[in-house]
């Protein structure tokens, strides 16, 4: 059996584009700071928007406190080299100096790894530090999350000697610590979501050892109609009985009764790549589920709805 | 001016939005559209489809070759195309290894770049290499003159104007002073004063055979320069052409709708054509018809009368009631995200010459029949 996710200590949530994988990243921040764990919210993503889901100004390198045990942060590569040049190397001075760091940046660029070490590496060494309870990561899409996890190995596989690689040792053994370190991974009960959700979980078990922790599923939507509903519902879809329903509401009925059977076809579809879903994971593998929340846009509102949807399944 | 002439009027065309938007499943169907109704040869040029998707038309798998949609698929799909559908999938990996073998001034340096351990990593992970080599594969593809129309699906960027600046950061990259001055001590045993320094730190930090490796890596590297930067220049030119134009996909969600937004504007900047903006999964207009709305909320409020004057054999009575309640209730929710929808396209719409909108189909698209419906519905 896994351990709970919010019982560990450092959390990837990634998935698909368009999933809600920011959403449900800021609500997990959200219920963990709830249940009183000291919580780092950090958004990888430059251009993410993290900050809309909790109301607040888009936030820096240094965390700041939107709640009571919420913290929110946003990664910058360049930031996170001279904290680390000036804590882990004890380098002050040469941290500061300019060119020094714009070297760095541009070896950031040429060489694969770097970017991604320094993020992974400033995550760690807040969960090492135990300066938070928590850290939940709004981390890159699918596609780059593989990458941005390996990126310790990889540094390990090129450089063989040096600071960075004593360095890479530890990070290596928090990433690999189920107890510590998992992976959430987002989907919404849809095609691609799902079968990147599936192919993600294989490349992470073969070209990483972060365990994943937990799947979230988005944006579920309701069954409409119970037992024997549903007969009805056809019934009522009937021409004569459509009429007699337009007569005894006094207005047009088409419209509501298409878009009522539009929302049936749309659950059995997400339905069938749900199952899939189960059907493609290992049976002890923990599924959150989350309703679809018609909501008018994002906001500490739906974040907090979220949250509670989530400390439903977790059983809160 | 409508999407089947604009794509009749180009011969390349990119498509361009978030991730999760729909843009892989829009390129193939408007290349499938194209091939069916304009007539000639037609490519698509994807770079990572679903696995259905390749199935969908009829393929064992795309791969760097391109392979032709049978005229089988597409009589399973019930049509009779004028021209013929291609299709090819982007393997980063080996363009570039391809890219290596042309530019490289000789066996050995090219032999020594593909066994670096570097270029193995960049050319395999490093997220930027693939913007780059879409570009040239698509440069490549279209100097072979083997398609009339090429219809190219960008790879999932973090930043969605990455790739249209590929081509210029490859060949500053290499061209850039900073890199020449990296590589200063290893081609000369001179060190700078200015250098010093920083190679100190950074051997302190990295180690000394890793910035061997790099050296290396680099110096191989400059040796194709002219040919890389000459290269990624004519790319440049490419999609500044007038025969090249971009189609902005995206769905009325709040983030894909800013980003498209952001990639309009990019567009404009750089003076590209921005030819449509293609808004993807759209709901029904319906959801917002006002006579409807009243029907709907009495149905969720208050539907026991309703139920009352309803012949007896439509149900049992209770269920009949709750019945009428969750239809007026599902049309009210989806009323908010449809209004919400329409808030945000009315933001989008004025942005290009062509605008489309893709219904939201209730089932997915997993063949070829799947894509030309959703072609159809925005094509003429």
């Amino acid at each position: 059996m896994s351990p709970p996710i919010l019982d560990r200590r450092l959390l990837f949530v990634t998935g698909k584009g368009g999933v809600g994988k920011t959403t449900v990243a800021a609500a997990l921040g959200l219920l963990a700071a709830r249940e009183g764990k000291r919580t780092l919210v950090c958004e990888v993503d430059a251009k993410g928007n993290l900050a809309d889901f909790y109301e607040m100004a888009p936030p820096g390198f240094d965390p700041v406190q939107v709640q009571p045990n919420l913290h929110v942060m946003s990664m910058d590569t360049e930031a996170s080299l001279k904290e680390y040049l000036s804590l882990q190397l004890k380098l002050p001075l040469l941290a500061k100096i300019g060119p020094l760091a714009r070297t760095f940046d541009f070896l950031a660029n040429a060489a694969p790894g770097v970017k991604e070490i320094l993020t992974v590496g400033k995550l760690g060494w807040e969960v090492r530090e135990k300066h938070y309870d928590l850290v939940v990561v709004d981390a890159p899409a699918t596609g780059h999350i593989v990458g941005q996890l390996r990126a310790p190995q990889a540094i390990n596989e090129l450089v063989q000697v040096g600071l960075v690689r004593d360095q890479t040792g530890w990070l290596k053994d928090i990433l690999a610590d189920p107890a510590q370190t998992g992976v959430v991974i987002v989907a919404s009960p849809e095609e691609m979501p799902v079968t990147e959700s599936l192919e993600l979980i294989d490349r992470l078990h073969e070209e990483t050892d972060v365990d994943v922790a937990s799947l979230v599923v988005n944006r579920v939507l309701p069954e409409l109609f119970g037992r024997g509903e549903e007969e009805v519902f056809e019934r009522l879809r009937e021409p004569e009985m459509a009429g007699a329903l337009a007569t005894a509401a006094g207005g047009p009925v088409e419209s509501v009764l298409e878009a009522a059977r539009l929302a049936v076809t749309l659950r059995r579809t997400r339905a069938g790549h749900l199952a899939r879903l189960r059907a493609g994971v290992d049976p002890t593998m923990p599924i959150l589920y989350v309703p679809e929340l018609f909501a008018r846009g994002h906001g500490l509102r739906v974040t907090n709805q979220v949250a509670d949807a989530l400390g439903a399944e977790l059983g809160f | 001016m409508r999407l089947d002439e604009l794509l009749a009027a180009k011969e390349i065309v990119v498509t361009c939005g978030s991730g999760g938007v729909g843009k892989t499943t829009t390129a193939a169907a408007l290349a499938a559209m194209a091939a069916i109704d304009n007539g000639g040869k037609v490519l698509v040029l994807t770079v990572d489809p679903a696995r259905r998707l390749a199935n969908a038309m009829g393929l064992e798998a795309f791969g760097n070759v391109e392979t032709r949609v049978t005229a089988a698929a597409f009589a399973e799909a019930g049509v009779e195309p004028r021209g013929e559908l291609w299709a090819a999938m982007l393997d980063t990996k080996q363009s570039w290894d391809d890219l290596v073998r042309r530019h490289a001034p000789d066996e050995r340096t090219r032999d020594l770049i593909l066994a670096n351990p570097l270029y193995q990593n960049v050319t395999g992970k490093f997220v930027q290499s693939h913007d780059y080599i879409a570009m040239e594969r698509l440069y490549e593809l279209h100097a072979s003159g083997k398609y009339d129309l090429i219809v190219v699906d960008t790879p999932p960027t973090r930043n969605a104007i990455d790739f249209l600046e590929a081509p210029e950061r490859m060949a500053d990259f290499f061209s850039s002073r900073l890199l020449r001055w990296l590589l200063a001590p290893y081609r000369s045993r001179f060190m700078s004063m200015a250098s010093k320094p920083f190679y100190q730190v950074a051997d302190r930090i990295l180690g000394s055979q890793f910035l061997q490796d790099i050296a290396e890596f680099f110096m191989l590297f400059q040796t194709m320069y002219d040919g890389f930067v000459e290269r990624a220049r004519a790319v440049e030119r490419l999609l500044h052409d007038r025969r090249t134009t971009f189609v902005v996909v995206t769905t009325l969600d709040a983030a894909p709708v800013h980003e498209a937004q952001f990639f309009v504007q990019a567009l404009r900047e750089r003076k590209l054509h921005l030819g449509a903006v293609v808004m993807n999964k759209v709901l029904p207009t319906y959801l917002l018809d006002r006579d409807a709305t009243k029907v709907a909320t009495k149905l969720c409020d208050d539907p026991a009368p309703i139920a009352d004057a309803l012949p007896a054999d439509v149900g049992e009575r209770k269920a009949v009631e709750r019945v009428l309640h969750e239809v007026g209730e599902s049309f009210l929710n989806f009323q908010v995200v449809a209004k919400r929808e329409s808030e945000q396209r009315s933001e989008l719409g004025a942005t290009a010459e062509v605008v489309a909108t893709v219904p939201y189909f209730d089932t997915d698209i997993y063949d070829l029949a799947g894509l030309i419906r959703l072609g159809s519905s925005i094509w003429r």
